[in-house]
């Protein structure tokens, strides 16, 4: 083995379900490790927004589809010695598989580091990964591989109904699911067999034994070289088995095993993952009986996981730091355990507190999709409570996900009844509001025994929310605030302030006043991975009521950054860049930095990222209690989206000093009608609007505004979605259901503006004066959400003209606000009339991308003007010698029943970002990195308008000049022929003639469907739902809105035959 | 109900066990799961024990059988009874929940007149006993008046002594036979041995096993000072002379130590864990181990014939022995586990197979 020089690392790309920002995490610790080594890292990464991807990061990042072609020519030209599979999830491992076996990794003579492949293919090959593990006696599920449906079928009647079948080397259990007949079986394989084909695995699928209800336990397995292997942390699922560990709740270290329990699966995980060979980090997973305590192993992920990044940051043990440093050839006894800095990284953490996890769903955003959770993910985030109860990690988990619950309490009817009706039904056939549902069926006097029966959630768990239950009780007939003792009793059991407020009909602050007197505060603890046993100077910390004295003493001269949250729909690893960029240009100007953040996926809350990382709640109350405790200098909440940014004004109003643009300021931006009186005020344009209490009202309004309208609840909270209603009809259907306008919920109606196109600056300002800025245009027009945008910088449509004008009116509105720090203002613009849709004083989602593509630090800037620093500046952000566009990530697959078009609410998990010479090769490449393919031969357009069809018809034009073999709808057939380009025509679903849609899609022949929706704002379950969705259950790439149709083609038409080019980042910025 | 600390300290908490007050010596154990194990580990005998993992009970107690004649006892349970002398929790959790559980945590503790106190901020205890090493201490009981027991010092009486079964008793198993002098024994040692074929002949400390018929002798784990087992070190010393091999277990290792001429001495706040990583000193191997001792070997004080076998991957402190060309090896940690990992399972096997050579 020669001296590693180059390493290439694989990133995991734009964020979706099943794989998410737990890999920006493990990819960072990786960078790390190998640079303090001397090694040379070469990134391939189009996920713009990660942290990884910064400057003195990586020491060349590409941004780049994760795809064999690229990969191909990255290895071609940087010539690395080794390569890193582990830490960008299935993707990298995919790409990784393929690249050795195609041979370019021999070709080229690099190195596979860390575990080798033979032993990824023995656990990502379930008939290898079965073989493998009977060769040693460990038992696995009942199985057998397949590669065609009459050999599932087969397999499925020996093992018997009901079963479970996974597809091969599939992320996040993706195709996976439970079969109880025959016939259920042979609708479910096209689909799975359909999709893999098109993939990058092997058409195989397992069907299994089915373990419903047996407990789910994982266990993350660390092994070095020389064999010396540890376990860092074991879990154990609150839901059984037969919901995706993904869709959990899961709690570490396992509360309901047995010693030997414990300890026997230990013995066997380690065994099997001696027996596979693994060098670095894995997990393995076990169904475990409740009762007769038979185990079954379920799989082993040879990879850095979601799971291992919770466990990281559940333990405090630097997982994906560790592997890395293995996979170089390390032992764990020669490494230091880097959190205590004396012991030996070769240990198994011990806990003196538990861990919670719990997943945070956006379901409500998708129209028509299923609230029920299963064996696949459709999970979008996730948040960790620490505590020593698990009343207490409990209700700070429920608290943490940012969906308006309080704690754990049942959600209002209101909420729930756009789910599954009865709370029975919701424990027994999991929705994503199960764990509510319990809440409301032990209020209402259920059993323990009865719950437990019907979830297959261990009593164990059960009886501790009944505590939760029987204290509001309690609490609700006694003297809580007169006795210090219930008081402290309700913080143990982890209620907040807000929540006894409204048990004794009071106010937050009042509780808060009156803990303050009894002196019921809670204590800081530091997680240091021995339980006290070695002292350590851990900067790892969290609060507890379960606790007399604090284990640190406060901070001087520090600085707080409120971290983002849970990833969701909306709020994404833009904002966990963002806070890491700022506690970064805080520790340069010698601040002790504090993180508080609780979302497990960070890098922010990364053990090294701060001078100390409070793991805790984003709450009014624990950050009051955070900073009375620390004394900060100030507090920035403009960092990590709106969660803290909703905290400028109360902890304003608590004497907290805010960095940056005041919070009076702040609110001015924030409050509609403020903010539309400073815009007229400024004569600066906007769409009408108005604020309604009641359906009548509401619809007059509409009619003087005139449909389309755009219409949304005044106070949006997750799932409250907002909407077009074309016509009276549509409006009053709207408000019927999604809003349920009152006095008390209120609505707001605004002119929709069709045809008109978006733009969007990003900038920072001090005190009112334009610092830096950059202006994005959106390739989609208006009625698409920003974050569904596909965005381009520098524009490329936009006139100077419109540019100079939004810069004028982004001037005013600075000054006007007398912003200090970061902010992004959106533009409607239509026949050069401009108009103001949303100003945020704050980072918003493209600062990372605008950052990245200009080589200015937004995040830099901005933190150094609201610490007062002088930072004005000429900086060049408009002429750019390239072109860099930004594509949404869509996790469609997982959303089952969604329609995928885009609409005015934000349904993509993600994105990327690619760079080119020119605009065509930047948008190709950007698409490709969102997991589009470029169309080979066939092609399926259907247009929904005539409108659509005209504006569409060059484009046709020109994919039939380049030779594509086109088919076409019924109407739009006749058009295509009309005009005389040749197409085929299809018909419709269901119908007798040759050749209809169902065979075309099902032959596996089309590149790429066209689906133009006729009232895209719509929901229609109608011809082009059906065709949309095939299109994603099949995988077939699918473009469904006609401004990006005519930018795909047109591109396409440019590119033919150039060859879109692997350039590093840093060869676009010379 | 209160903790007091011979340093002064005052800790509150509520009770869960039985209503009595104790004296004892106050440890701590970071160990996450295995309390039914580690409550009647004989080791702890005399010890007040603090649990640092906060949730406890959350499994309930199995019912205990009686094992018949010539049969160890079956798990979770290490001895017949509970041998802490007092148990102090975080949160001890009143609801239990496993398939096994016959009775909650608490009722085990008050049917065995054990005390214990849960409410506490066992992770300030905890620093404290770290920072100022082991203290003596009691709990009192509220309602039991003020007695003012004082500190009884454990380590000065002749705890295995209190812990050592008075009779011989014999294991059936295979061909190979082994004495094993029980200063405490924990009974997953005599599960391990006969799962392996052996025929355990169990003596008490003091027994002059001597002239007992054995292939190997297997010294115990047990509580207290080691220099407290005069007599057990004498027929060690005896023993040697046979050259018969010997395997020593946690006090083993030190009585063999002692038995060789080295000398022992108290760790500040001792090792009770299920997290120890130790060395192997021939291979460079690590192994993580389940450990309860206070007291330990000073390797600096082996005479020329011995090394160390197994060093402590954290402070250095000595893990294990063995005798350069006699067949007597020992280790500090439990290879038998229970509570805790069973990497070291192994050491049974070398045992038992240098025994059939």
């Amino acid at each position: 083995m020669g001296k590693l020089k180059k390493v290439l690392l694989l990133g995991s790309g734009g964020l979706k379900i099943g794989q998410a920002g737990e890999f920006d995490y493990s990819g960072s610790q990786a960078i790390k490790a190998l640079k303090e080594e001397g090694i040379h890292v070469v990134l391939i990464n189009p996920n713009i927004a990660t942290v990884q991807t910064d400057e003195r990061l990586a020491d060349t990042v590409y941004f780049l589809p994760l795809t064999e072609q690229f990969a191909t020519q990255v290895i071609k030209k940087e010539r690395p010695n080794g390569i890193l599979l582990g830490f960008g999830g299935q993707t990298a491992l995919n790409l990784g598989l393929a690249l050795e076996k195609s041979g370019t990794l021999k070709k080229y003579n690099v190195r596979v580091l860390g575990t080798p492949v033979s032993a990824i293919r023995d656990t990502e090959d379930r008939e290898l990964f079965v073989r493998r593990l009977r060769e040693i006696g460990v038992k696995v599920a009942r199985s057998h591989a397949a590669r065609t449906t009459h050999e599932a079928l087969k397999s499925a009647a020996e093992i018997g109904y009901p079963v479970m079948v996974r597809a091969g080397f599939a992320l996040g259990g993706e195709g996976s699911g439970i079969v109880r007949d025959a016939k259920e079986l042979a609708e479910k394989l096209t689909e799975v067999f359909r999709s893999l084909s098109a993939g990058a695995g092997l058409p195989q699928v397992l069907i299994e034994e089915y373990l419903g209800g047996w407990k789910e336990v994982e266990y993350e397995v660390v092994r070095d070289r020389a064999d010396n292997c540890i376990t860092v942390c074991n879990m154990e699922n609150l839901d059984p088995m037969g919901i995706h560990t993904g869709e959990s709740m899961v709690v570490a270290p396992s509360q309901t095993l047995s010693n030997e329990e414990y300890h026997s699966l230990r013995e066997i995980a380690i065994r099997v993952i001696r027996h596979l060979g693994v060098v670095g980090e894995c997990n393995i997973q076990y169904g475990l009986h409740p009762k007769t305590g038979d185990y079954r192993v379920i799989e082993v992920n040879a990879r850095l996981s979601r799971s291992s990044a919770l466990a990281s940051k559940a333990t405090g043990y630097p997982l994906a730091f560790v592997a890395a440093k293995l996979a170089l050839g390390h032992t764990l006894p020669e490494l230091k355990n880097s959190v205590t800095r004396t012991t030996s990284a070769y240990f198994e953490p011990a806990l003196d507190y538990l861990v919670l996890k719990v997943p945070r769903w956006d379901l409500t955003k998708f129209a028509h999709a299923a609230p029920r959770i299963g064996t696949e993910m459709k999970s979008v985030g996730e948040v960790m409570a620490i505590g020593r109860s698990f009343e207490e990690v409990l209700q700070k988990a429920l608290r943490m996900l940012a969906v308006g619950a309080g704690g754990f309490t049942p959600l209002d009817s209101k909420r729930l009844t756009g789910q599954a009706a009865h709370y029975l039904d919701q424990i027994r056939h999991p929705t994503t509001n199960r764990i509510f549902a319990i809440a409301e069926a032990l209020r209402k006097g259920v059993s323990v025994q009865k719950i437990s029966s019907l979830s297959h959630i261990d009593p164990w768990f059960v009886e501790k929310m009944k505590n939760i239950m029987e204290f509001e009780k309690l609490a609700r007939r006694s003297d809580l605030l007169g006795r210090s003792d219930l008081l402290w009793k309700a913080k143990r059991l982890g209620f907040s302030d807000a929540q006894i407020a409204t048990l004794k009909r009071t106010t937050p602050e009042k509780i808060r006043a009156l803990r303050r007197k009894h002196e019921v505060l809670p204590v800081v603890k530091q997680i240091d991975t021995l339980a006290g046993e070695f002292p350590a100077q851990t900067n790892y910390l969290y609060l507890t009521y379960h606790g007399d004295s604090h284990d640190v003493e406060p901070g001087k001269k520090s600085a707080v950054v409120l971290g983002s949250g849970p990833y969701a729909i909306g709020s994404s690893v833009e904002f966990d860049w963002s806070g890491v960029q700022a506690l970064k240009t805080l520790a340069a100007k010698k601040f002790q930095t504090i993180m508080i953040n609780y979302n497990p996926e960070t890098v922010s809350t990364d053990y090294d990222m701060s001078d100390r990382l409070y793991f805790d709640e984003l709450s009014l109350e624990r950050v009051l209690d955070i900073v009375e405790f620390e004394k900060p200098r100030g507090v920035f909440v403009s960092t990590g989206g709106q969660l803290p940014n909703n905290l400028a004004i109360p902890l304003h109003k608590n004497g907290i000093r805010i960095f940056g643009t005041r919070a009076e300021d702040i609110d001015r931006a924030e409050n509609r009608h403020a903010f539309s009186a400073l815009l007229d005020s400024l004569r600066v344009d906007q769409p009408a609007w108005a604020e309604l209490r009641t359906l009548s009202s509401a619809v007059k309004t509409a009619e003087d505004i005139g449909y389309p309208v755009l219409v949304r609840p005044s106070y949006v909270l997750s799932g409250a979605a907002m909407s077009v209603a074309a016509d009276r009809g549509s409006l009053i259907a709207y408000l019927k259901r999604a809003a349920a306008v009152s006095p008390d919920h209120p609505v707001v109606i605004s002119k929709f503006i069709e045809n008109a196109r978006e733009i969007e600056i990003d900038g920072v300002a001090r005190n009112g004066r334009l610092v830096v800025y950059a202006i994005t245009e959106h390739v989609e027009n208006a009625g698409t959400h920003s974050g569904d945008a596909t965005v381009v910088l520098p524009p490329q449509r936009t006139y100077l003209e419109t540019m100079r004008r939004a810069k004028e009116i982004t001037k005013k509105i600075i000054r006007e606000l007398r912003i200090t720090g970061p902010f992004n203002i959106q533009f409607i613009a239509k026949d050069n009339r401009l108009q103001v849709i949303e100003c945020n004083l704050r980072a918003s989602r493209s600062f990372p991308f605008v950052s990245k593509v200009t080589g200015y630090n937004f995040i830099d800037i901005a933190t150094r003007a609201a610490l007062g620093e002088d930072v004005s500046g000429n900086y060049r952000t408009v002429e750019l010698d390239f072109v860099a566009v930004k594509s949404p990530q869509f996790s469609y697959g997982r959303i089952k029943g969604a329609d995928p078009t885009s609409r005015v609410e934000m349904a993509s998990t993600g994105e990327v970002a690619c760079f080119g010479d020119s605009y065509s090769e930047a948008l190709l490449k950007s698409m490709l990195a969102a997991g589009f393919r470029l169309p080979k031969k066939n092609i399926l357009v259907s247009i929904g308008k005539d409108e659509s069809k005209l504006k569409l018809l060059p484009s046709l034009e020109l994919l039939r000049d380049m030779r594509f073999k086109l088919y076409a709808t019924e109407n739009t057939a006749d058009f295509l022929q009309a005009r005389g380009i040749p197409c085929e025509k299809v018909y419709k679903i269901n119908t007798a003639k040759k050749l209809d849609v169902t065979s075309l899609l099902a032959n596996g022949k089309l590149d790429l469907i066209i689906n133009i929706p006729t009232h895209p704002h719509q929901g229609e379950s109608t011809e082009g739902f059906k065709i949309r969705r095939k299109a994603i259950d099949l995988n077939i790439p699918l473009i469904t809105n006609r401004q990006l149709a005519e930018a795909f083609v047109t591109a396409l038409a440019e590119q033919k035959g150039n060859g879109l080019k692997a350039k590093a980042w840093s060869e676009y910025r010379t | 109900m209160k903790l007091y600390l011979k340093d002064g300290t005052v800790v509150e908490g509520e009770s869960f066990g039985s209503d009595r007050s104790v004296t004892g010596e106050v440890v701590f154990n970071t160990g996450m799961v295995g309390y039914p194990e580690s409550l009647t580990d004989p080791s702890y005998a005399g010890q007040i024990l603090v649990l640092t993992y906060p949730l406890v009970g959350n499994y309930g107690v199995p019912s205990f059988a009686k094992a018949t004649e010539g049969k160890p006892d079956t798990p979770p349970f290490e001895s017949r009874k509970i041998q802490i002398a007092g148990l102090v929790v975080s949160e001890y959790s009143e609801n239990y929940s496993h398939s096994t559980a016959k009775k909650s945590l608490a009722a085990w503790l008050k049917e065995s007149g054990v005390p214990a106190m849960t409410g506490v901020d066992t992770r300030a205890l905890t620093k404290r006993l770290r920072e100022h090493g082991v203290i003596l201490g009691r709990i009192e009981h509220v309602r039991s008046r003020r007695s003012n027991i004082g500190f009884a010092d454990p380590n000065k009486e002749n705890l295995v002594a209190r812990v050592s079964p008075k009779k011989k008793r014999v294991y059936k198993g295979g061909r190979v036979r082994i004495v094993a002098v029980d200063c405490g024994m924990k009974e997953n040692i005599v599960r391990s041995l006969v799962a392996r074929g052996a025929t355990v002949i169990r003596v008490p400390w003091n027994h002059d096993f001597t002239k007992e018929p054995y292939d190997g002798l297997l010294l115990s784990n047990g509580p207290g000072d080691p220099t407290m087992c005069g007599a057990t070190i004498e027929n060690i010393r005896r023993a040697m002379e046979k050259g018969k091999p010997i395997l020593g277990v946690c006090l083993g290792n030190q009585l063999l130590a002692l038995a060789a001429g080295a000398k022992t001495y108290k760790l500040k706040y001792g090792h009770r864990s299920q997290n120890q990583p130790c060395i192997d000193v021939r291979t460079g191997r690590c192994y993580i181990t389940s450990q309860n001792h206070g007291f330990a070997v000073d390797a600096k004080t082996l005479s020329a014939g011995w090394e160390e076998w197994f060093v402590n991957a954290n402070d250095g402190s000595n893990e294990g022995l063995r005798h350069k060309t006699k067949p007597w090896t020992s280790v500090q940690f439990h290879p038998e586990a229970s509570p805790g990992p069973t990497d070291t399972a192994w050491i049974f096997d070398e045992f038992i197979a240098s025994l059939k050579k």
